[in-house]
């Protein structure tokens, strides 16, 4: 009876209080607000930065160009970096030994070795051989076998032509990166509860439809934010082309212009500036990356149950 | 549609099954019940192959389950024709497994589509008639994460039934679950009995295993100690072990 009473009665006055002080914060709000307005000073009266001049020469069509292939060789190297990725870490869970081991030496190997070091070696794989050919392996020992002599290849390239510029730089890093993302998605894949591979098999799911349908879009999850990490890390490594040499690159142009006008400074500030701006793109792609494969887990409505409870909020209100 | 002659199952040097011997008849709901650790969901995972068997036979619908006898001897069958097997047999397992990236109609269709290469649209309506069927023809654009544990353990009664399956297997498909909404997975699987399903049930509640089981089968330690009517198990237990449980879960 007495709970009855209170529910009824008016709801208890609010509380006013005077809040807690915090002079620390204000402290630490100052100096930085000092520690900045430094900074900016800086930016505004040193003369070296030569502002103008750098705004000029940042979209002069060599740079737009370097940035172009900049971003062109980042998103074509994690392209091939992540499927070299998905079928090694598949490879590297295989019940089988060799093909497991090969796996495991691969990544072994790629992360081993420096960037800039195994793309001044894929550019001088043509001193190897003149010419790569594809054709059945040991073909001319087995002819010599049988007593014939010839080969039986069908496609010659000449190994001056794809290691050089370009082609090299993509096959260096997207081998080297290839590596990195075998074990990103190998944690993705291994995250994910062995019961829903059960679940798969138990309603006669092969295990290709089950790590399609299953497993690799839950891995996913686990999977993007460290390949937008890897991403951005590609983004900045495609300036270690210089060891190709790749010249139609953002940094060098840029350095290009700097050290031809004896502009250093300026033309460091403009790399930062593209670097950081490509960077970002990058990163909004991410997010929406990232949302799209989050379906089921947050508490977040989707468009076609929003349209559901729309439908019966209208129904009830008629 | 199930029997099963002097099946063993090992893991390492544990003898986890000691030589099971039952059969399952056609349109027969058959409950086992037994401590934990005594062998009752493992048995069931042989069934459809999901664990090999170490010695002795079983079959489902008359045909060796994962083997195929051949001169005297038994060869393994590939992986395609487990998968086939499978496919003739529904499982529910105790924490539902639902694929947590679909939605409950996705869910309950995604193996047709894939596995039976059903039309999407035939999928989609068998899909939703399945869903009404155990009542959540309101849920069908759902998340499993939106629904609670009884509602998920129903989308996967859904899912399984999705592959019109002879034979259903339930490992505890209600231990996960909040008691208030045990009621409702026991309800849907009344209502499979009743349409004359196959069912082999491992669970707790002999509530459900006295009034819609066949037969009832306390199983311990590895083998079946007992197994009879629900009715004379449990009033009247022949042996030492299952009278003991009983007393213990009763």
């Amino acid at each position: 009876m007495a709970a009855d009473t209170t529910t009824r009665s008016a709801p208890p006055e609010e509380i006013r209080a005077v809040p807690v002080r915090h002079p620390g914060r204000w402290v630490a709000a100052a100096v930085i607000a000092v520690l900045v307005a430094m900074f900016v000073h800086m930016l505004v009266t040193n003369p070296v930065f030569q502002w103008s001049f750098m705004f000029d020469n940042m979209f002069s069509a060599p740079v737009l160009r370097g940035a172009r292939t900049t971003l062109v060789m980042t998103v074509l190297a994690m392209v091939i970096g992540v499927l070299l990725g998905v079928v090694l870490a598949v490879m590297r869970l295989s019940p089988n030994p060799v093909v497991s081991g090969a796996a495991w030496v691969y990544v072994w190997f790629f992360r081993a070795i420096p960037r800039i070091v195994l793309l001044f070696f894929v550019a001088n794989l043509g001193a190897l051989y003149a010419t790569y050919d594809l054709g059945f392996p040991f073909d001319r020992q087995v002819m010599d076998l049988f007593g014939f002599t010839g080969d039986l290849r069908f496609l010659g390239l000449n190994g001056n032509q794809i290691f050089t510029g370009f082609t090299a730089g993509l096959i260096g890093l997207a081998l080297s990166e290839g590596a990195y993302m075998a074990e990103i998605v190998r944690a993705g894949i291994q995250s994910v509860d062995p019961g829903q591979t059960e679940a798969a098999s138990a309603l006669g799911m092969s295990r290709s439809t089950a790590m399609r349908r299953i497993v690799l879009p839950q891995a996913m999850r686990v999977i993007i934010p460290p390949t937008g990490n890897e991403t951005i890390a590609m983004l900045k490594d495609t300036s270690l082309l210089i060891a190709v040499p790749v010249t139609i690159e953002l940094n060098f142009q840029l350095r290009a212009i700097g050290s031809r006008t004896f502009q250093i400074i300026p033309m460091a500030v403009a790399s930062i500036l593209w670097y950081a701006a490509l960077a970002s793109l990058l990163m909004i792609g991410q997010h929406f990356l990232e949302k799209r494969f989050s379906r089921g887990f947050g508490a977040r409505e989707t468009r076609a149950q929003r349209a559901a409870r729309e439908a019966r909020e209208v129904g009830s209100t008629h | 549609m199930v029997r099963a002659e002097r099946v063993h199952k090992r893991f390492g040097h544990v003898e986890v099954l000691k030589g099971i011997d039952l059969a399952v008849a056609p349109r027969e709901v058959m409950c086992v019940i037994g401590p934990s650790g005594s062998g009752k969901s493992t048995f069931l995972r042989c069934i459809n192959h999901l664990e090999k068997i170490d010695a002795g036979r079983l079959w489902v619908d008359g045909r060796l389950v994962g083997y195929r006898e051949h001169g005297g001897k038994l060869h393994e069958l590939k992986d395609r024709e487990v998968a086939a097997q499978r496919r003739e047999i529904g499982m529910v397992f105790q924490r539902f497994h639902l694929f947590p990236h679909m939605t409950a109609l996705e869910n309950v269709i995604e193996a047709p589509l894939r596995v039976k290469g059903v039309g999407k649209q035939e999928a989609r309506a068998r899909g939703t008639e399945l869903l009404e069927r155990v009542g959540l023809g309101d849920r069908v654009h759902n998340y499993p994460n939106q629904l609670s544990g009884g509602q998920q353990q129903r989308v996967a009664i859904a899912r399984a039934l999705a592959m019109e399956p002879k034979l259903m297997l339930f490992d505890e498909p209600t231990s996960a679950l909040d008691p208030e909404l045990v009621g409702e997975v026991l309800d849907v699987m009344r209502g499979l009995a009743a349409d004359g399903m196959t069912m082999v049930v491992v669970t707790h509640e002999m509530g459900f295993a006295r009034e819609v089981g066949d037969t009832l089968v306390f199983m311990d330690d590895g083998v079946v100690v007992e197994s009879g009517s629900p009715r004379q198990v449990l009033t009247d237990p022949q042996h030492e072990r299952t009278r003991a449980f009983l007393s213990k879960v009763l």
